[in-house]
């Protein structure tokens, strides 16, 4: 069996509702957390991902000036200076297959519908923290792998095609800098 | 700790897409221990969120009254985007913490207003009867009683609400496809 050590881990929620921020802070420090911080909007919650780089987010979908999906979208830049991979669990009241497909489509790693539970935070949190997705890069997308089962049956079209034509070494940070000099 | 160097990232490239793979930065929190080691946080974290129940009532008296405040300002005013969207994000509130806070059948009631504000083609429309029925419920439900939940008067309330908004709704969206398979989808979001 697994456990998780959560005081190794940080957090930062990201939620305009202090009830729901107060019930996450006291859920994640029951858990044994120590490392939470706390935005109330998605504006702060970017500056703060930049600052404290989380391991985990939590995100709440409705939010004042930007919102969980918009945060996610930022959050999942290829390019950013930041940390662009780290796992996003969506908190929120929207439970439609048209929003989880779109917080899907926005590099949201795990949804998690209200109303919220120990159990419910708990799994996706174990999900991201045991079992980390790839992470796929098209024209159109960057985040983790969409796909979290391989059905042999499957008989629709594919989304992804194409041999692999060759594997490419992303050059370290260091290089990065040398060679800008 | 969440981030790898960039050298222990490997990028795999195909004609359409690349994957990315890289050590799992997270793995150094997770350890393997006898069952017999192992706690229950889980456990733990529900005890401390019974040990908040004291506050629910207030938390969530203070969640309608903003709900019922941004629907008086549109009975004063009319609807602007900002008052549609505070009405909404009120609700919507209401909608994902009544359950946790102890009012399920409140929070059922704002799902549909929450449906209503979202689907309706024009909102100067909607009868404000559709509003004030929904909100005076919500009201109703933690005000007047908070044992209503238990003999299924506002469970009932919350099911006949639904069905009446439903069916306006139906009926504002019949020309609007997209809209009625929205409606008329399940959820299909996990609980647990």
């Amino acid at each position: 069996m697994f456990r998780i050590d959560f005081n190794k881990l940080r957090f930062l929620i990201c939620d305009d509702n202090p009830h729901m921020r107060r019930i996450l802070r006291t859920l994640l420090h029951s858990f044994g957390a120590r490392e939470v911080y706390e935005a109330e909007d998605g504006a702060t919650a970017l500056e703060m991902y930049s600052h404290y780089v989380p391991d985990i987010v939590i995100a709440d979908w409705a939010m004042p000036i930007f919102d969980g999906l918009e945060l996610a979208q930022m959050i999942r830049q290829p390019e950013s200076k930041g940390n662009p991979y780290a796992p996003i669990i969506m908190l929120t009241g929207h439970s439609e297959k048209r929003r989880v497909t779109v917080a899907r489509d926005a590099g949201v790693t795990e949804f998690l519908a209200k109303p919220i539970s120990a159990k419910g935070l708990y799994q996706r949190i174990l999900n991201v923290v045991a079992s980390p997705r790839p992470f796929i890069k098209t024209k159109t997308y960057f985040g983790p792998d969409r796909r979290r089962n391989t059905i042999s049956a499957y008989m629709g079209p594919e989304r992804r095609v194409g041999e692999k034509h060759e594997v490419l070494q992303q050059p370290s940070l260091l290089d990065k800098a040398r060679s800008s000099i | 700790m969440a981030k790898n160097s960039a050298r222990d990232i490997k990028v795999t490239a195909f004609a359409t897409h690349q994957i990315i793979t890289q050590p799992n930065p997270l793995r150094t929190v997770l350890r393997r221990v006898e069952e017999k080691d192992m706690d229950d946080p889980v456990g733990r974290a529900e005890q401390a969120l019974a040990g908040l129940a004291s506050e629910f009532k207030d938390w969530m008296v203070t969640e309608i009254n903003r709900l019922s405040a941004a629907y008086v300002a549109i009975r004063h005013d009319g609807f602007t985007k900002d008052r549609r969207d505070e009405l909404f994000r009120a609700a919507h509130d209401v909608k994902g913490d009544a359950a946790t806070f102890g009012y399920p059948a409140a929070a059922g009631i704002a799902e549909s207003l929450c449906r209503v504000i979202e689907h309706a083609p024009d909102l100067e429309k909607v009868p404000a009867e559709l509003f004030t029925h929904h909100i005076n419920a919500i009201l109703a439900i933690v005000h007047e009683n908070t044992k209503l939940d238990h003999i299924s008067v506002s469970a009932e309330l919350s099911r006949r609400l639904r069905k009446v908004a439903d069916d306006y709704l139906a009926q504002v969206n019949r020309d609007r496809p997209e809209h009625l398979e929205v409606i008329l989808a399940p959820s299909i979001a996990p609980a647990e």
